[in-house]
């Protein structure tokens, strides 16, 4: 029962994983390290940075401060797995139109934390958008651009359900 | 040619239709990025990979008397442990000077240091195992005995008898010193109504880019061949360090770099871990990856920006400046960096100062000194926000001493639009500037005028508003003049090696690198409208010295500059080609013929005679239907290096509104504007997210960031909570203005304009804050960054001998 | 980064936690968005980590007997989200939007930051601010710890080596209830530099029972006791000049004690703004 290496069984992007880790390997790790999906980055490993920003269980969470064994029979989705639905294309395509990334490294996981302040009801004022995403590093944009792009995908999509 | 307005230019020397040329097309490689696809170095993996951890000194300054290695050789999963003395022997050191910087000194560095540890995080003793993790975990099984030894962490002393001069070969602890006079300064001074002294400070701080540094490093022992996965800015002059250092022919070395996480700078320096890490693969014959975590990157990135400039300038009642006066020193680490040096930022303050104005009179002094911190070096803006910081704050101390609005004093000092060609105060040479233009387009952006209507209005209601301005220069598209004259094998030319596929798409192949600033777009547009096709038909290869030509990498701002210029005359080049086989083909004069939107047509109606794919599929599979004796050349090759001008130089101007909480001193940044004159516009997007990004970084010195050591030379917040990034709830909007002066020196005309944001945004918004402050009698802040405690401090609410 | 090794265990239950933790070495994890930021940058090498996030009944909001009970494993993001916490106990849902950022919220918990204690964190001035009491299980039985006695020191709290912190009891704020949150952080979501939380009742132009729970100003939350009978009086200059002798702050790396305390006036005049409007 208490022991270092556990066998898991996590739902990633759809697909059920069976492996066996080590407790200490954080999640943001194991899906780089063990199932390859290198489309989370590790900025900082203590939480701050966002770069490793990935959903558990359909809430946004950093991977750096989650360990996979905690994610037995847990339901992750990573940027490669929400980029195949389609479900944020929209979102992509106002990144991409207005330049709201530049390295790339902050884009999955500002992607994924402006998906869930749009998932909630209203149209965000700028405001709200520069708080929420603060917790989402990028030195390379100055962030205009990314909630330039989050404010016209929250109208547009605000039009389209009206 | 001049414009003032934000369309794109015309400037018909590049007249081609279709042009892509000042239009904002999205960049081509985006999708991927918001996909989860990229490629950066730390998610790369090889066969037989191994992980490398540093054991790194805790102290400042310590002899190493001993390393125990055999505990930690024995933890699971350890592949080796390495000593630096070991590791001496497959890698040589380097010594970071170079000859244009008269008098420059350093000592030699070791990839991992050998008998003295010279800065908190210098690395020891290299432990590789099959991950990170074990890697770590033997680490805290080395022990290193360590004689700790006094450590040098004050510049102002340093220089001092009695202080540890950290290598007594050198003498002393100076690194470089120089020395500038222009025109008359003495006199300037006597002809001044008032002379204002103060003393800026400039807070310690770092890239902290988003990506850590990483280097995968291969020796194949088989092929004799070394591959460098690195996230570089500079993958030619890598090969040539890791070619010389570890005693390898050019050839034999290739360098890759794919995407590179953010870099402004941090990247394009030679790192002794990752030499470490280059060097253990050699070594233990596998491909060795290091990737540094933050806490690591905080003690080894390199570190910029620590300054202390008195400063003076003269000013008579009439606002005209009379003279200027820095003495500047600056506390580096205990090693110049290799191999651009570390003199370079304190050079560069030297070279800046004054340098939008018309007044000659210029006394300058410079001095770089050893300390035991962590290493100094280029970091995005090189000594821009200083030079510019400094400047701009004594203009706006001379306008309020004599009671001129600021901008009033600039229009009477800035040097004339028509004045060019002209010289700085310290003998830099500007082709063609726009000050007065970039003025006035600043003044009407921002409605100065309303804005000073509010701010007295606000301010009668006890609320406190500042604006403040910064104009400045921008040192971009480097000639060798940098650093090829000082020994350094830094290229400053660039070449593109343009070829039709079978398929008549166009693939270009390109010296100059991507770190996300757009240089691959740059490229492509520059390519697509100077060959004529399509954009989409265009695929851009970078960051391959096996794959690209020789060139120097994306630095100073030089990829739009340098690299679309060489791009320009290989798609003129290579048009030229295939109008010739065309003209074959077609039984025509190549003169009647022309390349557009991607097939031959009729230079004069604009009819397709033969569409590009189809001359392609003959060339490559029917050359035997083309005329005897003709060959199709479907590739071309072109350099460029800029050699009228040693350097493209380009101006700006900044403005701050900000509004100060004078019970807390918290400082809200309202709006932030930026006129910006880079010559030809390519992608106005592009340059226009530059600024922003550019704004942000030198808010975050204004503000935020400073690499706080102690008296031991332990650096006391090196994590991300304790320093302090600009985050998105804090920073402002922040509008963008466009002139156009294109250099004569290309047919492109374009400069650079990629650190203009970082060498303006510091000291606008410090003459903002002091701009607010002045009606409360503030004392005038001057030291970065202005942390509440600071403004506290100066609005008398905290007394002045505590700390803030 | 990467943390020491160590072994795990799922707890299923409260008891089954307190068993698990009588290993040598062995720590509670629950949100870990503390927890494990300390193992990553090794700065705790437990042998063993207890999980307690699978246990049962320990994330409920419930009112009850005049008061609002609020499990340990509630998530930040969860209270965020509730009504009764917003009607009940509005000082709480003040501090909320400050602690951390988003996805922090989404695992944080109510229990772990009382049970972490970092002397910087919202919730725990929050608790003793609101006179509420934290409940305890461990191998001798059950027990409430009022909030003024749990925070010990510098992340030290009435937990002992195999206690679990199971939830909170608040008095429900009445209609003579005010509460005023304030705190000065460089950025939006950092550790603040300095905070206060405020709790009292309103008797006409009087306020009683007020307490001032402040952050940042030393190893646990700090009570003003000598600002609080002043402002009760409504003088609110008096309790400000109070506070030089409530308060001696310390100097840490980017704020000095002379600036906390200088800030800690600032704060107590609005949050006496704030105490002096009807709870909406």
């Amino acid at each position: 029962m208490s022991q270092r290496f556990h066998e898991i069984a996590i739902t990633v992007n759809g697909e059920e994983v069976r492996e066996r880790v080590d407790a200490r390997k954080t999640l943001v790790d194991f899906l780089r390290e063990d199932l390859a999906l290198t489309g989370s980055h590790v900025g900082c490993e203590h939480g701050v940075c966002g770069a490793c920003s990935v959903r558990v269980n359909g809430a946004v969470v950093r991977g750096c401060l989650m360990l996979a064994v905690q994610c037995d029979g847990a339901r992750v989705d990573t940027i490669e797995g929400v980029a195949d639905t389609d479900e944020i294309a929209d979102l992509q395509q106002a990144f991409v139109a207005r330049n709201a990334l530049q390295c790339g490294y902050c884009t999955p996981g500002m992607l994924l934390t402006a998906q869930e302040l749009l998932g909630r009801s209203g149209v965000p004022s700028r405001e709200q958008i520069r708080a929420h995403l603060s917790g989402n590093y990028c030195r390379c944009t100055g962030y205009q651009a990314i909630v330039d792009a989050v404010e016209a995908v929250a109208k547009t999509r605000a039009e389209a359900n009206r | 040619m001049k414009i003032t307005d934000d369309s794109p230019p015309i400037v018909s020397a590049l007249d081609r239709p279709n042009s892509y040329i000042g239009r904002s097309v999205p960049r081509p490689n985006l999708a991927r990025l918001t996909r989860g696809r990229a490629q950066f170095v730390s998610d790369l993996t090889l066969p037989r990979m191994a992980h490398v951890a540093f054991v790194r000194s805790p102290h400042a300054h310590a002899r190493i008397i001993a390393i125990a290695t055999a505990a930690a050789a024995k933890a699971p999963g350890v592949v080796a442990v390495v000593t630096g003395a070991e590791l001496a022997k497959v890698i040589t050191p380097w010594i970071g000077v170079l000859t244009h910087l008269k008098g420059i000194k350093s000592a030699p560095q070791h990839a991992m240091a050998i008998e003295r540890a010279c800065w908190q995080g210098e690395a020891v003793c290299a432990v590789v195992a099959r991950s990170r993790a074990e890697a770590e975990d033997a680490c805290e099984l080395v022990e290193v005995s360590y004689e700790e030894l006094p450590a040098v962490t004050d510049p102002e002393t340093a220089l001092e008898p009695g202080i540890p001069v950290i290598h007594p070969e050198l003498g002393d602890n100076l690194t470089f010193e120089r020395v500038h006079v222009g025109g008359d300064p003495d006199k300037g001074f006597r002809d001044a109504d008032a002379v204002i002294e103060t003393t800026f400070h400039f807070g310690r701080h770092t890239g902290v880019t988003n990506e850590p540094r990483a280097t995968l490093a291969d020796w194949n022992e088989g092929d004799g061949r070394l591959t460098v996965y690195q996230g570089t800015q500079a993958p030619h002059m890598m090969q040539n360090l890791f070619a010389k250092h570890l005693g390898l022919e050019e050839h034999q070395v290739r360098v890759v770099t794919k995407d590179v996480g953010g870099s402004f700078g941090i990247k394009v320096h030679t790192y002794a871990d990752e030499m470490a890490t280059v060097a253990l693969s050699k070594l233990l014959k596998r491909p060795i990856k290091f990737v540094a975590d933050r806490i690591e990157s905080f003690v080894t990135d390199i570190h910029a920006r620590d300054h202390r400039v008195k400063a003076k300038i003269g000013v008579k009642n009439d606002g005209t400046i009379t003279a200027w006066e820095i003495d500047d020193l600056t506390g580096i680490g205990p090693y110049s960096v290799y191999p651009r040096t570390s003199g370079i930022e304190a050079n560069q303050i030297v070279n800046l100062t004054g340098g939008p104005y018309t007044c000659p009179n210029y006394r300058a002094r410079a001095r770089v000194v050893f300390q035991n911190k962590n290493v100094m070096c280029q970091y995005r803006a090189v000594g821009h926000p200083i030079a510019t910081a400094v400047t701009e704050g004594l203009v706006e101390l001379a306008a309020a001493k004599i009671g001129m609005d600021p901008l009033e004093i600039r229009r009477r000092n800035l040097i004339p639009d028509d004045a060019h060609p002209s010289s700085g105060p310290s003998g830099i040479k500007f082709e063609a500037l726009s000050h007065h233009e970039s003025l006035a387009h600043l003044d009407a952006m921002m409605n100065y005028a309303g804005l000073r209507a509010e701010q007295k209005r606000l301010r009668a209601e006890g609320t406190y508003r500042g604006i403040g301005f910064a104009s400045f220069i921008e040192v971009t598209n480097p000639s060798a003049a940098f650093y090829g004259i000082g020994g350094a094998k830094i290229s400053a030319q660039d070449g593109v090696t343009m070829r039709l596929d079978a398929q008549g798409a166009l693939i270009c192949h390109t010296g100059v690198t991507e770190q996300g600033q757009g240089a691959e777009a740059v490229i492509a547009q520059v390519a697509a409208s100077s060959f004529g096709v399509p954009i989409e038909r265009v695929r851009v290869i970078t960051g391959d010295t096996d794959n690209t030509p020789y060139g120097g990498g994306t630095w100073a701002s030089r990829a739009a500059g340098i690299g679309g210029e060489a791009a320009w005359q290989a798609g003129k080049a290579l048009r030229a080609n295939v109008l010739a086989c065309a003209a074959s083909i077609l039984q025509a004069k190549p003169e009647h013929l022309d390349i557009r939107n991607g097939a031959v047509v009729d230079r004069d109606s604009g009819n397709e005679r033969l569409a590009l794919h189809e001359l392609a599929r003959i060339a490559y599979f029917r050359p035997d239907t083309l005329p005897p004796g003709f060959q199709a050349e479907l590739v071309a090759t072109r350099h460029y290096v800029p050699r009228a001008w040693p350097f493209a130089f380009t101006n700006g101007v900044q403005a701050s509104y900000v509004e100060v909480d004078t019970d807390s001193g918290f400082v809200r940044l309202l709006k932030h504007w930026c006129v910006e004159d880079c010559g030809t516009v390519i992608n106005p997007q592009l340059v226009d997210e530059q600024i922003r990004g550019g704004v942000v970084q030198g808010i975050g010195a204004a503000l935020f960031e400073h690499c706080i050591y102690d008296a031991r030379g332990q650096l006391l917040n090196g994590n991300m909570a304790d320093y302090l990034v600009p985050m998105a709830a804090e920073m402002p909007d922040i509008e963008v203005g466009h002139v156009v002066t294109p250099t004569a020196d290309s047919e492109l005309g374009a400069k650079g304009a990629g650190e203009a944001g970082t060498a303006g945004a510091p000291g606008a918004v410090m003459n903002a804050i002091n701009d607010a402050l002045r009606p409360l009698g503030a004392k005038p802040l001057t030291g970065m960054p202005f942390t509440p405690g600071r403004i506290l401090q100066a609005l008398g609410r905290i007394s002045e001998s505590t700390p803030a | 980064m990467k943390p020491p090794p160590f072994a795990y265990a799922k707890a299923r239950s409260v008891a089954h936690a307190i068993e698990l933790l009588a290993a040598d070495d062995a720590r509670l994890l629950a949100g870990g968005q503390s927890l494990i930021a300390t193992l990553n940058m090794r700065l705790s090498q437990p042998a063993l980590l207890v999980d307690i996030n699978g246990v049962g009944g320990l994330d409920h909001i419930t009112l009850r007997n005049a008061h609002i009970e609020i499990g340990a494993l509630v998530r930040y993001a969860q209270a965020e989200r509730s009504a009764e916490i917003a009607q009940a106990a509005p000082l709480v849902a003040l501090a909320l939007p400050h602690i951390g950022h988003p996805a922090i919220r989404n695992r944080g918990t109510v229990g772990g930051s009382l049970a972490f204690a970092d002397p910087a964190a919202e919730l725990p001035a929050c608790m003793v601010a609101l006179g509420a009491e934290i409940e305890i299980v461990g191998p001798q039985g059950q027990r409430a710890v009022k909030a003024d006695d749990f925070f010990k020191g510098l992340f030290e709290t009435a937990l002992a080596g195999r206690d679990v912190l199971t939830g909170i009891r608040i008095p429900v704020a009445s209609g003579a209830t005010r509460v005023g949150f304030a705190e000065f952080a460089r950025r939006h979501g950092d550790y603040a530099m300095v905070g206060l939380a405020a709790c009292a009742q309103a008797d006409g132009k009087r306020l009683n029972d007020v307490r001032l729970a402040y952050f940042g100003v030393g190893a646990t939350p700090v009570r003003a006791r000598k600002a609080e009978p002043a402002l009760a009086d409504g003088d609110v200059e008096a309790a400000v000049s109070a506070l030089v002798e409530d308060l001696e702050p310390p100097d840490d790396v980017q704020t000095s004690g002379a600036v906390k305390a200088h800030l800690a006036g600032v704060l107590l005049r609005r949050v006496a703004r704030q105490l002096g409007r009807a709870a909406s």
